[in-house]
């Protein structure tokens, strides 16, 4: 059960049109639209709504103006840190400056979609432009200021040093200098955002649906900002069309704004995110400048590393500098680094907000460690994956302290970890060993290999938690704070409770993601559901079962330490002949006892609990079989992998195309190898989009040019590779499960991989990512024009 | 200005179905919110993810990029309606449970609304013709790897 690739059980209402999603929910609410600024940097001069008032059907216009109070305060900043000297945050609705194109300026309410739109059509805002700072060396130039009181358009300055690496680089006997470059992208879902609002006036209470990542962080940001007591107020992640990091960020504007207007007009308002809000008014990822030099000696072992990286995280902080902090510890990967040294400089830019999307941080840092290996064995003639064991971590050293901070403020300790028996799966699984060969017999075509390592942080803290109920009809509910986003947590978490009970998977029910089942959580991201979750669900359980084990020893009048529990029935071990059933072992939890059913009639002929003189339930006890724990982890896990391909470039197109794409992972013990499957299947295929099709492209106005799905490539069929994977199991240490964290992992390694194979394809460095066919085309005319006029045969 | 409604009589899914709606009125939209049919997905409403497509008259198409006004006096089938008369799944929805070709379940009516079109015109398609034959729709978590598999799979119990 644990460990098996059983079928979902999300699937079938899935399949057949039943899911639940955002829109598909509040048929009858009013719609929301937003006037959003199509300006990157502009001062507010006017808002007209006068036009928009003849809308038939329009129901309330808001400004900012009309926002009291908290609700019309700057948005949080949810994660602080002392080197985010300067953060800053937007307003929900725009305050006198609006600093990105798609920030929202004005909220219409009307009595569908279309008619909000007609009347958002018809709110005249009048800008007076501001000079616009887009891209990353503008931004850092700091000729004109994204906030006037932000100087140098810096928002954080932020170092992770280890051991003296300007001595260390200066005594090394090689050093190589370069600098790499990696655009934007972004989680696109294919749902958007969404939220929808219900006020009950009788009970004086909230319940918000939203398509996010975290209901509980929603319903205590909206409980502070409506003033209201957080118990009056319930959030519901219903089906999520996808998350990939997005939907983490809270509270969004829209989640403030949807619901006091329906409080505010004692209606149902729901307002869906269509495709050009999400390019331009979410969040993306990715886009960072990185000048690396490095000292390594003759076997390619790295002696110091220094890494200085300018990273754009848009026009507001509201989700600090993970990323950056992210970037700056995971890039040590595999390795053990002699002396180093990241300093990330964080600036504002006139375009949209940059948040964690699938990876965080961590394709960036990969990138550039795995570009840096390249290089050292170029410039050494030696095999890449040969520099690349001599620097590994190796069996015998775990736990192994990177002497740096990691994303949770905790040391960056790895719990365990066999990164050469992943070197050798890899090469075997791609055959590396034979490619030389292999392209030297077929001349004609211009084939490449590649690989890239990782290590990447999951199952972060601080903490999450399970409740566990067998109700009197044996059903097992199983519930958990965080959310779903197509993980399959509905399987996984059945399958541990399945396990840890002795019950049959079919009936465990699970629900994620509602704070009336459960309030305390943090939510679904840096790769943590299935440890964080799947332990406190695990730990609960055992609660639940040592209490079913109890209560059943007494009426059986045995010895709790003898019972077992198969197929959802208490019985001797090693004996079946006397058995409780667990849905009669939850009726006689419960000393009260009205025969509803027949259960109930069953449990009475036995005698539960000691003396007259004592009160049914004893003190210490609580009725019903149900038990709640949670799981807070000392650190995080690491989780690790390595991805190699193969690929051939067209001579004349430029065109790339992967042959073979080939995955050895390791995320300690497997919950459902079907499902972790699936999620390194997705991340291969985003760390695809993100190395040859992807980018955000902004224009110097800070417009962006590319916001549709017209002209965004997001890959099809057609441009995925069969995905080759394997699986390397070193349990984690760290949590009762002995699991890691799965969810983010395919997409980390893949630029570097791509950007390898088409460098040994071409013999021409590839520093920057994505590759589109015209960027190839340029580095082949920029190359012939001076050193490699033929690439290698 | 109240915007003028027009009637429409179609058949969705076997059943006749009759409501008014404006003209500009997108069939996507019609069938989610005035006929209550949600199982239609909207991901773009430029007609490029594909997660809208239902079958007019068998032949898939973007809902999002038809006005309900036009399909007046045709033939719908949504993805509610692909299921047998016992509501037991089709060849492809049980193939796609099978391979675990869908993961968020976004984008699935829309692959299943294709792929039912797909194999009933090519019962047999070779691996080719199942790329060319959803390269209409894009998913954003599986990497399509099991939707190939899932596309084998019923092509092969069919």
């Amino acid at each position: 059960m644990f460990g098996d690739p059983v079928v979902r059980r999300e699937d079938p209402r899935l399949l057949a049109g039943q899911g639940r999603f955002l829109d598909d929910l509040g048929r009858n609410a009013l719609a929301a639209a937003f006037v959003r600024s199509p300006h990157a940097h502009a001062r507010i001069l006017d808002i007209d709504v006068a036009d928009a008032l003849d809308v038939d059907g329009l129901v309330a216009v808001y400004t900012w103006e009309d926002l009291p109070g908290r609700v019309g305060e700057p948005l949080p900043l949810l994660i602080p840190h002392p080197a985010l000297t300067h953060g800053r945050t937007a307003y929900p609705l725009a305050r006198d400056v609006v600093r990105h194109v798609g920030e929202p300026v004005a909220m219409v309410v009307a009595r569908d979609r279309y008619l909000a739109e007609d009347a958002a059509e018809r709110v005249r805002v009048e800008y007076g432009t501001l000079p616009a700072v887009v891209g990353l060396e503008n931004a850092a130039a700091a000729e004109h200021l994204v906030h006037d009181d932000v100087p140098g358009n810096v928002g954080a300055v932020l170092r992770q040093e280890t051991g003296d690496v300007d001595a260390a680089i200066a005594a090394a006997p090689h050093v190589l200098e370069f600098r790499l470059d990696i655009e934007r992208s972004a989680s696109t879902p294919l749902e958007g955002r969404g939220v929808y609002a219900r006020w009950d006036a009788d009970d004086g209470s909230l319940r918000v649906y939203s398509s996010t990542q975290t209901s509980t962080s929603v319903r205590a940001a909206v409980a502070t900002k409506l003033e209201l007591p957080p118990g009056k107020v319930e959030v519901i992640a219903p089906d999520v069309g996808g998350g990939f990091g997005v939907k983490i960020v809270h509270p969004w504007p829209e989640e403030i704004l949807v619901p006091w207007a329906a409080r505010l007009l004692d209606r149902e308002i729901k307002w869906t995110e269509d495709r050009r809000e999400h390019f331009v008014a979410s969040a993306h990822e990715r886009a960072q400048i990185q000048y690396v030099r490095v000292g390594f000696d003759d076997a390619g072992r790295v002696l110091g590393l220094d890494v200085r990286i300018l990273h754009d995280h848009g026009a507001y902080t509201p989700y600090g500098i993970i990323i950056p902090i992210v970037t700056s510890t995971q890039l040590l990967g595999p390795y053990k680094i002699g002396a180093y040294r990241a300093e990330v400089t964080s600036l504002y830019t006139n375009t949209l907000i940059v948040t964690p999307y699938r990876g965080a941080g961590r394709p960036q840092g990969v990138f550039c460690m795995e570009r840096t290996m390249d290089r050292i064995a170029r410039h050494l003639g030696r095999d890449r994956t040969e520099v690349r064991a001599v620097n590994f971590i190796r069996p015998d050293e775990f736990p192994y302290d990177q002497g740096l901070t990691f994303q949770d403020g905790r040391p960056l300790i790895y719990d365990s970890g066999d990164y050469p028996g992943l070197l050798a799966k890899i090469k075997e699984l791609i055959g590396w060993d034979g490619f030389a060969a292999a392209r030297a017999a077929d001349p004609s075509r211009r084939l490449g290999i590649g690989l890239a390592c990782y290590v990447e942080g999951t199952g972060v803290g601080p903490y999450e938690g399970g409740h566990v109920e067998i109700d009197p009809t044996g059903r097992v509910h199983v519930s958990t704070g965080l959310t779903s986003q197509g993980q399959g947590h509905q399987t996984a978490f059945a399958q541990i409770a399945a396990a840890e009970l002795g019950v049959p998977l079919q009936d465990v029910h699970v629900v994620t993601g509602d704070t009336r089942r459960f309030g305390y959580a943090v939510g679904t991201f840096a790769s943590r559901a299935a440890v964080m979750s799947g332990n406190a669900i695990a730990l609960a359980c055992r609660r639940v079962r040592a209490k079913a084990l109890r209560v059943a020893g007494e009426a059986l009048e045995a010895d709790p330490a003898d019972l077992e529990i198969t197929d959802g029935v208490v019985h001797v071990r090693g004996d079946r002949s006397a058995r409780l059933p667990l849905r009669t072992v939850a009726v006689l939890s419960n000393p009260l006892r009205y025969s509803f059913d027949a259960e109930s009639a069953v449990a009475t002929q036995f005698a539960v609990g000691g003396s007259p003189d004592e009160p049914p339930v004893p003190p210490g006890e609580e009725p019903g079989l149900e038990g709640r724990d949670y799981y807070s982890p000392v650190r995080s896990t690491f989780a690790a992998g390595m991805h190699a391909a193969i690929v051939e470039t067209d001579p004349d197109t430029a065109e790339v195309r992967v042959l073979r794409y080939a995955v050895v992972h390791d995320c300690g013990r497997l919950i459902n190898p079907r499902i972790v499957e699936g999620q390194i299947h997705g991340g291969v295929a985003q760390g695809i989009a993100g190395a040859l099709y992807e980018r955000m492209a902004y224009d110097a106005s800070g417009q962006l040019v590319n916001a549709s799905f017209m002209d965004f490539l997001m890959p099809y069929a057609t441009e995925i590779p069969h995905i080759e994977t394997d699986h390397q199991e070193t349990p984690s240490p760290l949590n009762p499960l002995g699991v890691k964290g799965a969810g983010e992992a395919g997409v980390i390694p893949v630029s570097a991989v791509i950007a390898a194979a088409v460098e040994d394809a071409e013999g021409i460095e590839v520093n920057a990512m994505p590759l589109s066919p015209d960027d190839l085309f340029h580095l082949r005319r920029r190359a012939a024009g001076r050193c490699h006029p033929e690439p290698p045969g | 200005m109240s915007e003028p409604t027009f009637p429409i009589e179609l058949t969705v899914n076997g059943v006749l179905r009759e409501a008014r709606a404006p003209a500009r009125r997108l069939l996507s939209d019609f069938l989610r919110h005035d006929l209550g049919l949600t199982g239609t997905h909207v991901g773009c409403e430029h007609g490029v993810c594909g997660c809208c497509t239902v079958l007019l008259d068998g032949d898939p198409v973007r809902s999002c990029l038809t006005f309900a006004v036009t399909v007046a006096g045709h033939e719908i089938t949504t993805v509610e309606g692909l299921a047998g008369p016992g509501g037991e799944p089709s060849t492809v929805q049980r193939a796609f449970h099978e391979e675990h070709a869908l993961q968020c379940g976004f984008c699935t009516p829309g692959f299943l609304c294709t792929v039912t079109a797909l194999l009933r015109d090519t019962p047999h398609p070779t691996d080719a013709e199942i790329l060319e034959g959803i390269s209409g729709n894009l998913c954003r978590c599986t990497g399509y790897q099991n939707i190939v598999r899932a596309v084998r799979r019923a092509a092969g119990e069919a």
